[in-house]
């Protein structure tokens, strides 16, 4: 099982969250491909009727920046790195189904071409970094612009939304693990949750700092009117 | 940035994978806990290599493979997230139009 040709290719470039083949079972990669399967055609019929001429530029802006950025590994703590997931980012700008088939793209692609996340088990990986990322992204976005709004809101959601989807889809390993007999739950959930609580941090950091740029040049693409007065917002 | 911003937009992409030379090297996250943890030997090779660890190929300068990598990528994606977009936009207008 072990091959060091493996070891030396982590030396060159490290497998950044995509887990590779072998750490799932197959039980877990084949419901792995059921449930993304599912969410992305459904995904796809939701996105369709909501596309509108500024969202399909929009997306493959965002996918390319989201692929760039995935392979800047940032140093977190004790020899150990991270890198923007940026569903969270992705669900505020688009939407939470435009943004489940970008990560499924970006993640599909990453795999296909550079090997980085096994093939068997893609469908997990989707589901950890292209479902759980969007949909929980969204959703803690929705409800801190409840509470607070404008462009601050924006902010706060989009900070709030990125560390939870980091988190979400660290726990969600940890469980892929322990059901896949690969990892004691006891050993990998505070485990991966501690390290991405961590690069969490950065994920929020990151989207904010890409959300204040857009804010600053094009805040018409993020549903908020021209006026700098104004502040009734539409994510 | 007027009607052509998708394309300042593009641009700062590709010129985020300028930076990846300059990427932490170290394991990330998953990698780390699985080292840790004794279970990395788990992780099976891929069943081919076209741009492993985006490093492109047959380029003896690896701060220029990984470079060209990043570039190849972000212009796959691009295009591939470009062609999907506008397929669902038309199979949905025409979906709503029958």
């Amino acid at each position: 099982m072990y091959q060091p040709g493996l070891f030396a290719s982590y030396e060159a470039a490290p497998l950044p969250l995509h887990a590779p083949d072998g750490f799932f079972s197959l039980p877990v990669a084949v419901a792995g491909y059921v449930v993304s399967g599912a969410v992305v055609v459904l995904a796809a019929r939701l996105a369709g009727r909501k596309l509108q001429e500024r969202t399909v530029p929009l997306m493959g802006v965002m996918a390319a920046f989201v692929f760039a950025a995935q392979m800047l590994n940032f140093p977190v703590a004790g020899g150990t790195s991270g890198h923007l997931v940026g569903g969270a980012l992705l669900a505020v700008l688009l939407g939470p189904w435009a943004a489940v088939l970008v990560m499924t793209a970006v993640v599909g692609l990453q795999a296909l071409i550079f090997q980085d996340g096994g093939l068997v088990v893609l469908g997990v990986n989707v589901f950890n970094m292209g479902v759980l990322t969007t949909l929980g992204g969204y959703a803690a976005y929705r409800g801190v612009r409840l509470v607070i709004g404008g462009r601050r809101g924006l902010l706060v959601g989009g900070f709030a939304a990125a560390w939870l989807s980091v988190l979400a889809s660290a726990v969600a390993a940890a469980f892929e693990l322990y059901l896949s007999g690969t990892s004691p739950l006891a050993v990998a959930l505070p485990a991966m949750a501690g390290v991405h609580a961590l690069i969490g941090l950065a994920e929020g950091a990151i989207t904010v700092a890409a959300l204040s740029f857009i804010l600053s040049v094009r805040r018409d693409l993020l549903g908020m009117p021209p006026a700098r007065s104004g502040e009734a917002v539409s994510g | 940035m007027g009607k052509r911003w998708w394309i300042v937009g593009f641009l700062i992409a590709l010129a985020v994978t300028l930076l990846s030379p300059l990427a932490s090297k170290s394991p990330d996250g998953l990698e780390r806990v699985a080292e840790d943890k004794g279970y990395l030997d788990k992780a099976k090779a891929a069943p081919y290599h076209l741009i492993a660890d985006y490093v492109f190929p047959w380029v003896p300068n690896e701060a220029a493979a990984t470079i060209l990598a990043g570039i190849v990528g972000t212009v796959i994606v691009f295009g591939v997230v470009m062609g999907l977009g506008y397929w669902l936009q038309r199979t949905a207008r025409r979906q709503a139009r029958s």
